[in-house]
């Protein structure tokens, strides 16, 4: 058999990096408000529906995308100033429990607005791969995948590093009532953590979708499965932590895909999951104190 | 006088005029009676020390002024605003150490200085899209921050991690964030924690050159280290049991026979005091 390993190794990365996207959105929350937001595929989906149809309406994906972008943050805030900041914070359950109730609003509005089907959301780029001679090495589509997350990354990685606002956020993800004391508005850094994380968590949705069936209200669930993983693996309060695992883990599935089948996908996800919980269950990446925290 | 029960004033200047002006606060936790009608003031250029025995309320009647603790009754005046928000007492010149070290792990010595100046950094919208203000913010925080570490000692250590430095010097950067902001009044829970002598002379020099650098500054300090209180201190207060049990020059307070009981134990003029 011959083996397409550069288009494999392609692929897998542009998954890996959407993977990573998502995963930093769950990082996010997680450093901005200590919140394991599980309804975040679920209002990536809403995010892809409004893409889907500003798309369809204008016949401009860029607009689609923009539009991601933007309904992400504006649910993101929603979310937040609406409904997770009066959540018991003395009781970590409660917040899983109000975004479970959360996945359960959303898929069931979508459902109920615009059907179950799948509907096919059209890619910017070609899907086949270029080839170089006979040798396939990646297709448009995946470049396009990559280079998108790459500015998201590095606009993400400029803005804690280089701005006060960044250094505010990650002042208030390690000790908020330090922060507070210091000037820091603890509040607002979360409020923005969320909006920042659900426009990720829309874009990162967005690209993925037109490499899967289609879109339906539960075309995001199996995306945040793979990134919830990658954050685990990673380390869920490492930015760093998210993008390698992603990267990693997107290739291997991928590999995993291509010489062993599809159904193996999900064993070794729960085979890379259960090792890492095993032998350094705070992630990867993580210092062991910040887990805890 | 800058400790003192409200009624009693004696001095000239308006109750407005004290950076800190804490009035008959009672505080409960539950069932449990942390503070008892204690009654402060730190009167501008004042250093005043607040001490008392372990569990007394000396750092519950911090947070009372800080905004973490809400007081059940009681009035909490901060540079002459009415119970102010905790994000609000670096913009109104107040700053305050922990009785840890409060340092943020995951930056380094320089980040966690310049996060003691966050109150004035530009809005979200400025460092989302990287206005030039929030970058101006930045390059003008990090030469004060470098200012703080060098007066404090600890020039040419912004770019290690806290973690990295021995104790006493992460205490430093814990004063260095203090410092840096250039507060009217600093509040300062046990900041003679875990030192040395050597160095607890040096954190008295430091304090004494805040104080005294500039006119009108003042400073709270808890502190179970006496003789660091009685001579930095003009005015003492001393909290048992959550209720002032006396407040005065720190010789009133060597005289006074309660505290002795109390707190001080016998011989405070040597090293048996507590």
């Amino acid at each position: 058999m011959d083996v397409p390993i550069l288009l494999l190794a392609g692929t897998g990365l542009a998954r890996g990096a959407i993977f990573a996207a998502f995963a930093l959105a769950l990082v996010l929350i997680w450093r901005a408000a200590r919140i394991a937001n599980f309804a975040q595929g679920a209002m990536a989906t809403v995010s892809c529906y409004v893409a889907f149809h500003v798309t369809a309406l204008t016949g401009n994906y860029w607009l689609g995308l923009a539009a991601a972008l933007v309904s992400g943050a504006v649910l993101g805030w929603v979310v937040e100033r609406g409904v997770m900041r009066f959540v018991d914070r003395s009781n970590p359950l409660a917040a899983v429990i109000v975004a479970i109730g959360l996945v359960m609003v959303l898929t069931s509005t979508l459902a109920i607005a615009f059907g179950a089907d799948y509907r096919p959301m059209p890619a910017p780029f070609p899907r086949e791969p270029i080839r170089i001679g006979d040798v396939a090495v990646i297709s448009p589509y995946s470049l396009f995948v990559l280079a998108v997350v790459a500015v998201l990354m590095l606009a993400l990685a400029l803005l804690f590093t280089r701005t006060g606002v960044g250094l505010a956020m990650r002042a208030a993800a390690f000790a908020p009532e330090v922060s507070r004391l210091n000037g820091v508005r603890v509040d607002r850094m979360r409020t923005l953590g969320w909006t920042l994380s659900a426009a990720v968590g829309g874009l990162a949705a967005l690209l993925v979708i037109p490499t899967e069936l289609g879109l339906n209200p539960h075309a995001a669930d199996l995306l945040f499965v793979y990134a919830f993983t990658v954050a685990i693996v990673g380390g869920l309060d490492s930015p760093v932590g998210a993008v390698v695992a992603g990267l990693a883990i997107g290739v291997i599935l991928t590999f995993v895909t291509a010489f062993a089948g599809a159904t193996f996908a999900p064993i070794a996800i729960v085979v890379i999951l259960l090792g890492v919980l095993l032998v350094r269950p705070q992630g990867l990446f993580a210092a062991r104190e910040a887990r805890v925290a | 006088m800058s400790v003192d029960a409200p009624p009693a004033r004696d001095e000239a200047s308006p109750p407005a005029a004290d950076p800190l002006r804490l009035e008959h606060v009672t505080v409960r936790f539950g069932g449990i009676l942390a503070i008892d009608d204690a009654s402060l003031a730190v009167g501008a250029g004042h250093v005043v020390g607040l001490i008392g025995p372990n569990g007394a309320g000396k750092t519950t009647l911090f947070n009372v002024a800080c905004g973490i603790v809400r007081p059940r009754t009681g009035t909490v005046r901060v540079m002459g605003v009415e119970r102010p928000r905790p994000h609000r007492l670096t913009g109104l010149g107040v700053a305050r150490t922990l009785q840890g070290l409060g340092l943020f792990p995951g930056l380094t010595v320089r980040q966690n200085v310049m996060a003691g100046l966050s109150h004035g950094a530009p809005g979200a919208a400025a460092g989302l899209v990287g206005a030039p203000a929030s970058a101006r913010f930045l390059r003008e925080a990090a030469e004060r921050a470098e200012a703080a570490l060098a007066r404090v000692g600890l020039a040419g250590a912004g770019e290690r991690m806290p973690e990295a430095l021995p104790y006493p010097e992460r205490k430093r950067v814990a004063l260095a964030r203090a410092f840096v902001s250039e507060p009217r009044l600093l509040l300062l829970d046990e900041p003679a924690g875990g030192l040395g002598a050597a160095e607890i002379d040096e954190l008295a020099e430091l304090v004494r050159d805040f104080a005294g650098g500039e006119r009108g500054r003042s400073v709270l300090l808890v502190e179970h280290h006496v003789d660091l209180v009685m001579s930095l201190c003009d005015r003492i207060a001393v909290l048992d049991s959550g209720r002032m049990l006396a407040t005065g020059t720190p010789d009133e307070i060597r005289d006074d026979q309660a505290v002795v009981d109390a707190y001080l134990g016998v011989d405070v003029d040597g090293e048996d005091a507590a």
